[in-house]
């Protein structure tokens, strides 16, 4: 009987060891696959790196060109980042203010839902127009997008509290400032989060719209404009070496705020739970 | 405290309480006892202060603020997010008390619940029956004179219930406070109460009040004939009390 036991336990393991390498392995692999039939396409039907670098030749622009590269990377990653600092405390102080005054939320909520639902290239143009400094334009355009599902996710999470949790505080005789902080703020977390986590590619994206739309005015210019200028001298490669850099930013500021999330929720939450089974 | 002829009209025009009169004297463990329905959870939000009754009035002898009031819900009702420890400091808190200031008394109040070592888990890593006493020991920092207990233990199974009933019945002879006790269980009612308020639903209303003497509550007592002859009555006054609706 325990014999049997064991052969099973040992099948279970090893299901549960091949599921973990293939968690890593199995995306590895398609990538490797995918890079390699592009080069393969791009070699085999002799296609001009003008209309189609292959993956080699992005890598090398990749490399050889990092002087430009690189510092507009950092220009694009700063605006994003500081756009998504602005969204939080913007989203999560409306979401407070909401909550705290129905008034309040009659009379705004409309105007972040028209702010949200206008298309940012809309509104870019215009922007640049008013908006003297062109750092804060682009920052202005990039929290334009960010910060909605920031808002809309923490309020949600505000209106979420456990209705008995919320008695229980009303006959300690909780003031509204203790249910806000001790009760109301815990609650919207893992929705505050979930928020974040979308308002971190949206201010990305944000920020490389905005710069498509500031166009090539003066210093200090990141990615897209440095995707629309190759455009221009159609430096492809170029153009694909900077795209890829912009993947890899989503990604890392993806890779970033999933981790904070599960830092902060991995007591408690379900989402961030292991079920031991 | 007393209740004078108090009514509640939900804003749908249901009647969940009609005319209730109730008068609780210190020290003493009453049940509110009968089917969904009848009000008796209305009842007890009326008490917490929870709810303003629509006819009628809750007074209470002597002064009365936030500390002298514990609840425990049907539900735990802890924070998920704060240990063990932090759930029970809740009351103390929000009357500016510190967490090291507290610490004493939090650590007594789980010390009497039987979860002296369990200060710093969370929530989801207790069972059941363990959430349910911090829940009581929550309600027991205040040393409160006055517990209301919303149907706590009908989420436990047999075993845990029996066990807790003990032990709320010893805590309440060391404290010495009040208890409201809701329950439909007519078996846990005469187990731990010295007054039963039996109720009848639609509208809500109390239909009769027995007292439930006994000697010593314990094993014996769950098991006597005495013990069942007295449950055998009030299930009687309760099917009186929903024949009649």
């Amino acid at each position: 009987m325990t014999e049997a036991l064991d052969t099973e336990e040992t099948a279970r393991l090893r299901r549960a060891r091949a599921e973990r390498i293939g968690r890593w392995l199995m995306p590895a692999l398609t990538i490797v696959a995918a890079l390699v039939i592009w080069d393969r396409i791009v070699v085999w039907n002799q296609i001009p790196h003008y209309i189609l670098p292959g993956p080699g030749l992005v890598a090398q622009t990749l490399v050889k060109d990092w002087a430009i590269l690189g510092p507009a990377t950092w220009v694009t990653l700063k605006i994003a980042m500081m756009a998504l600092s602005v969204a939080v405390i913007g989203g999560v102080g409306l979401a407070v203010i909401f909550s705290l005054s129905r008034w309040a939320e009659m009379s705004f909520y409309p105007f972040a839902v028209v702010l949200q639902v206008t298309p940012v290239v809309a509104i870019a143009p215009l922007i640049f127009i008013y908006v003297e400094n062109r750092t804060v334009g682009l920052l202005l355009c990039a929290w334009i997008v960010a910060f909605f599902p920031i808002l809309s996710n923490t309020s949600l999470g505000l209106r979420s509290v456990d209705r008995n949790l919320a008695d229980l505080y009303h006959i300690y005789g909780a003031s509204r400032w203790q249910r806000l902080i001790h009760l109301q703020l815990p609650s919207a977390l893992p929705y505050f989060l979930g928020g974040l986590r979308i308002a971190g590619g949206l201010s990305l994206i944000g920020a490389v719209v905005a710069e498509y739309v500031a166009g090539t005015a003066g210093i200090g210019t990141g990615l897209a404009f440095r995707i629309l200028e190759a455009g221009y001298r159609l430096n492809i490669p170029r153009m694909f070496a900077a795209l890829a850099l912009i993947a890899a930013l989503g990604v890392l500021i993806f890779a970033v705020l999933s981790l904070i999330s599960h830092l902060a929720l991995r007591h408690w939450h379900e989402s961030a739970l292991k079920r031991e089974s | 405290m007393r209740m004078d002829g108090v009514g509640k009209v939900f804003a749908g025009g249901v009647t969940a309480l009609s005319g209730m009169n109730l008068r609780v004297a210190t020290g003493e463990f009453v049940s509110l006892l009968g089917p969904s329905g009848c009000g008796k959870s209305t009842a007890l939000r009326l008490i917490a202060g929870l709810m303003q009754p629509t006819t009628g009035k809750v007074s209470w002898q002597g002064k009365h603020d936030s500390g002298d009031l514990g609840v425990v819900f049907q539900e735990p009702t802890l924070m998920p997010w704060a240990t063990v420890e932090k759930n029970v400091w809740l009351p103390l808190r929000l009357r500016g008390e510190s967490l090291p200031d507290a610490r004493p008394r939090i650590a007594q109040a789980l010390e009497m619940v039987g979860l002296g070592s369990f200060a710093n888990a969370y929530p989801r890593e207790l069972s059941g029956g363990m959430k349910m006493r911090v829940s009581i020991a929550r309600a027991l920092v205040t040393q409160p004179r006055l517990i209301l207990m919303d149907e706590p233990f009908a989420a436990l199974d047999e075993i845990t219930r029996n066990k807790m009933n003990d032990d709320l019945l010893a805590l309440r002879d060391r404290l010495g406070c009040t208890v409201i006790f809701v329950t439909h269980s007519v078996f846990e009612s005469v187990y731990l109460s010295d007054r039963i308020v039996v109720m009848a639903p639609r509208p809500g209303r109390v239909a009769e009040e027995l007292t439930v003497p006994a000697p010593r509550r314990d094993e014996e007592f769950r098991t006597s004939a005495d013990y069942a002859a007295q449950c055998r009555a009030v299930s009687a006054a309760l099917s009186r009390a929903t024949g009649d609706a």
